[in-house]
């Protein structure tokens, strides 16, 4: 069903005094009273969504309600610890580091992820960096699959495409890390009768950029239901610091940068988010088409790829099936 | 057994559990239907090339080329007979 307005960026404007009460106001009320719970746990990656998660939790529940958990390991950035330190400090929240590093070299996952990437990049050793990245699907007619990028200590590049067994190999070792990251917060939160909260925002809950047990488990997903703009939008109300609202978004997950487009079908987020809502709200190409400067034709492709996502979503976000209702 | 009665056995061994129950048609798309998502996608391209002996280039990998037993079937049967002719004019 068409709208009866032109469509524009605008249409992710929000009021953000009001939104931060709402969610601060459902924050106390599901923390302490639906889960009786003490306070939160936070995993604080030093990008906009789980600050804004911080933020938000402060604010509803009180500094000393929060504990912000810094959970790097070898690949993370530099910058992810230190902005997420940045922001533990700004809250004045305590703030707890754990290296997850030792978990997964234990668990096999850095050896299982080179094995996989070495498939089909046999020359790929110790010291070679690597990504995972989607070709472009919006300006051509191409299926969302992946290649691997590697890039040697002298910078030299080399793209392959995945074949299943090392693509699924690659996913699921990495996967370890957000489970990882998940073990530590439900230590924390068990240690202290905390609650756990997700940072996952809507545009990574609609198309399944999450990891199942992983960074999609939680107690509660205070931004799930916001696009990537309105949680910017957010940030700026809440006062999180300005490095961290303009800090390129990453997903932090491989040894060489992967940037979120990168992982988004090869447009810009802002661009991704009015997709997706244009896509939820039954708007049609066309009329979505002029709001994000694509054509139509891009805009029918983008959907496309999003109605791809999450169908393959479906999976992870569905809860476990019983035999027999009780 | 044809190329198309081939694709045919592997996307209802593989994706169908054996119930394809007279729906899958040869013009049936594999992504509009749901019955692959990408990682389906990998792994008919890796049955393609395991089994005929071929490479897919990356610009092969297109929805025109791949998203039917039809559309793989014509792409294929293209592909391998310009192999052919490249054997036999080596």
């Amino acid at each position: 069903m068409s709208p009866t307005i032109p469509i524009s960026p605008e249409a992710l404007r929000i009021d953000p005094a009001a939104e931060a009460d709402r969610i601060i106001t459902a924050l106390r009320s599901i923390v302490f009273h639906q889960l009786k719970r003490k306070g939160v746990v936070v995993g604080v990656s030093g990008g906009v969504d789980s600050s804004v998660v911080a933020y938000l939790c402060c604010r509803a529940l009180g500094g000393e309600r929060v504990l912000a958990l810094l959970m790097p390991e070898t690949d993370s950035s530099p910058d992810s610890l230190r902005l997420g330190r940045l922001v533990a400090d700004s809250l004045q929240v305590r703030c707890v580091l754990e290296d997850i590093s030792p978990i997964l070299t234990a668990a096999r996952s850095y050896e299982r992820r080179d094995d996989a990437v070495r498939m089909v990049v046999p020359e790929y050793r110790e010291g070679d960096r690597f990504k995972i990245v989607l070709p472009d699907v919006v300006n051509e007619d191409r299926y969302s699959i992946f290649s691997v990028v590697v890039q040697s200590p002298d910078g030299t590049t080399n793209k392959v495409r995945l074949n299943p067994q090392a693509y699924l190999g690659v996913v699921a070792a990495t996967n370890c890390k957000q489970r990882a990251r998940k073990l530590i917060e439900y230590y924390y939160a068990d240690l202290l009768q905390f609650a756990v909260a997700g940072t996952a925002n809507r545009l990574e809950h609609d198309l399944g950029f999450f990891v199942k047990n992983g960074d999609g488990a939680a107690d509660c997903k205070p931004i799930a239901h916001l696009y990537k703009s309105q949680v910017f939008q957010l940030a700026e109300y809440l006062g999180v610091p300005e490095e961290i609202r303009t800090r390129p978004p990453t997903t932090d997950t491989y040894s060489l940068e992967q940037n979120q487009e990168e992982f988004y079908f090869s447009i810009p987020l802002a661009q991704m988010d009015l997709c997706l809502f244009g896509f939820n709200a039954g708007i049609s190409p066309e009329d979505l088409a002029p709001a994000v400067a694509l054509t139509p034709q891009q805009v029918d492709r983008a959907y496309r790829a999003i109605e791809s996502r999450q169908r393959a979503a479906h999976y992870l976000g569905h809860p476990p099936c019983l035999i027999e209702s009780f | 057994m044809t190329i198309a009665n081939e694709l045919r056995c592997f996307i209802v061994d593989n994706y169908l559990y054996g119930q394809a129950n007279g729906w899958l048609t040869e013009d049936t798309s594999f992504l509009e239907s749901a019955i692959l998502d990408s990682t389906g996608i990998l792994e008919l391209i890796g049955f393609i090339q395991e089994r005929f002996h071929i490479r897919l280039e990356d610009e092969e990998i297109i929805p025109d080329n791949l998203d039917s037993i039809r559309k793989v079937a014509n792409f294929l049967s293209a592909k391998l007979e310009s192999s052919a002719r490249q054997e036999v004019t080596a």
